[in-house]
C-alpha cells in the first residue's frame, strides 16, 4: 500500500507563494511607481492599480491616461504570464523567490507585441485586471487581459499580446 | 515655430501623468509630434538590465499619438485613443533617452489614424513602432 504524502500546512503554502508574488512585484521599479498590486487566489492573480492624481490623461473630465492603463494591462499580463510560467517550480519547492537577489530571479518574458482596446473613458478610481493565457507554448505565448473599474461585466480596457518565454535556465 | 513649441509645452503640461513620466514636448504642429522622455531608474521594467519598462513607452506613444491628432489642422476639438497596438523591436538601451515621433495620416469625420516610431539614440534601429486610432471630436 503506498502512503500519500501529508499535505502542507495552510500557513506553509500561503507564506510561499505570497511571497514569490511579492518578490516578483517588488523588483520591478515601474510597478511600484504607478502603485499597481496583486492580489492572489490560488494561482489566479488580479491587478489592482488604486488611483492617484498622477494617473490622469484628460484633467477636464477628468480621465486616466490611456498609457497608465496600458502599462497597467501590460504588467498584469507579464505578471499572470511569469507566474504561471514559474508557478510549477515554486510548488515544488525547486525555487525560492523569497531569498533570492534580484539579479538571482528568472528572466522575464518579453512583450511582442501588445494591442490595447479602449472600451470605455477610464475613471478617477481604482482599476482591476486579470489576465488569461490563450496559448503557452515553449518559445512563445500568448495572452490576452481585461480591465475594469466599478462592475466586472462593465470592462474600460482589454488588451491582447504576445511575448517571447525566456530560454530554459541551463542545468 | 514658437508658437507650436508652446502649443506643445502647454499640451504636456496639462496631462498630470506625463508630467509624472517625465515627457519633455519638442513638437506639435499639423499633425506631427515629437516627445522625449528622459531615462530614469523609476520607469525601469527590469532591474538586471536596467532596460525600460515596455509600458512607459506604450504611454509615451499614446501621449505623442494623442498630440499629434490634436494638433491636426481639422481638429477643432478633443481627441482620446479607440486602440493602440505597439511593436517592441528591441529594447531601449539603458541611460539613453527616448524619442516619439508621430504622425496623423488620415483623418475622417469621426476617426484619426495615426503612427508612430520611437528611438533612442541609435536612430537606425527604432525601439518600437506604434498604430491607433483615435476619436475625433469637432471636426472643422
Amino acid at each position: 500500500m503506498s502512503i500519500r504524502k501529508r499535505p502542507e500546512p495552510v500557513q506553509v503554502v500561503k507564506q510561499r507563494r505570497d511571497a514569490a508574488l511579492k518578490a516578483l512585484a517588488g523588483a520591478v521599479p515601474y510597478i511600484g511607481f504607478l502603485g499597481i498590486e496583486f492580489e492572489r487566489r490560488g494561482d489566479e492573480l488580479t491587478g489592482i492599480m488604486p488611483f492617484k492624481h498622477e494617473l490622469i490623461g484628460n484633467p477636464l473630465l477628468p480621465a486616466l491616461h490611456g498609457g497608465a492603463t496600458a502599462a497597467f494591462l501590460e504588467i498584469t499580463a507579464v505578471m499572470t504570464l511569469n507566474w504561471a510560467h514559474l508557478w510549477d517550480d515554486l510548488e515544488a519547492g525547486k525555487l525560492d523567490l523569497e531569498n533570492a537577489a534580484p539579479a538571482d530571479l528568472p528572466r522575464l518574458p518579453k512583450t511582442v507585441d501588445f494591442t490595447v482596446d479602449y472600451l470605455r473613458t477610464g475613471l478617477p478610481r481604482d482599476a482591476y485586471a486579470r489576465a488569461r493565457i490563450t496559448r503557452a507554448g515553449r518559445r512563445y505565448a500568448s495572452v490576452q487581459v481585461e480591465a475594469w473599474q466599478d462592475n466586472r461585466d462593465r470592462l474600460y480596457a482589454q488588451a491582447m499580446g504576445h511575448f517571447v518565454m525566456p530560454a530554459p535556465a541551463r542545468e | 515655430m514658437a508658437d507650436h513649441t508652446r502649443l506643445a509645452r502647454q499640451f504636456i503640461e496639462a496631462l498630470p501623468h506625463s508630467v509624472m513620466l517625465g515627457m519633455e514636448p519638442q513638437q506639435m504642429a499639423d499633425g506631427e509630434a515629437i516627445i522625449s522622455m528622459p531615462y530614469r531608474a523609476e520607469l525601469v521594467g527590469d532591474p538586471v538590465t536596467g532596460v525600460i519598462h515596455g509600458g512607459a513607452v506604450s504611454a509615451l506613444m499614446d501621449t505623442c499619438c494623442g498630440a499629434a491628432v490634436m494638433c491636426h489642422p481639422d481638429i477643432g476639438g478633443g481627441t482620446a485613443t479607440i486602440d493602440l497596438r505597439i511593436d517592441y523591436m528591441r529594447t531601449a538601451t539603458p541611460g539613453q533617452t527616448i524619442v516619439a515621433r508621430a504622425t496623423c495620416y488620415h483623418m475622417t469625420r469621426s476617426v484619426a489614424f495615426v503612427r508612430a516610431v520611437a528611438l533612442d539614440e541609435d536612430t537606425d534601429n527604432p525601439v518600437a513602432t506604434a498604430t491607433g486610432a483615435f476619436t475625433v471630436e469637432g471636426r472643422k
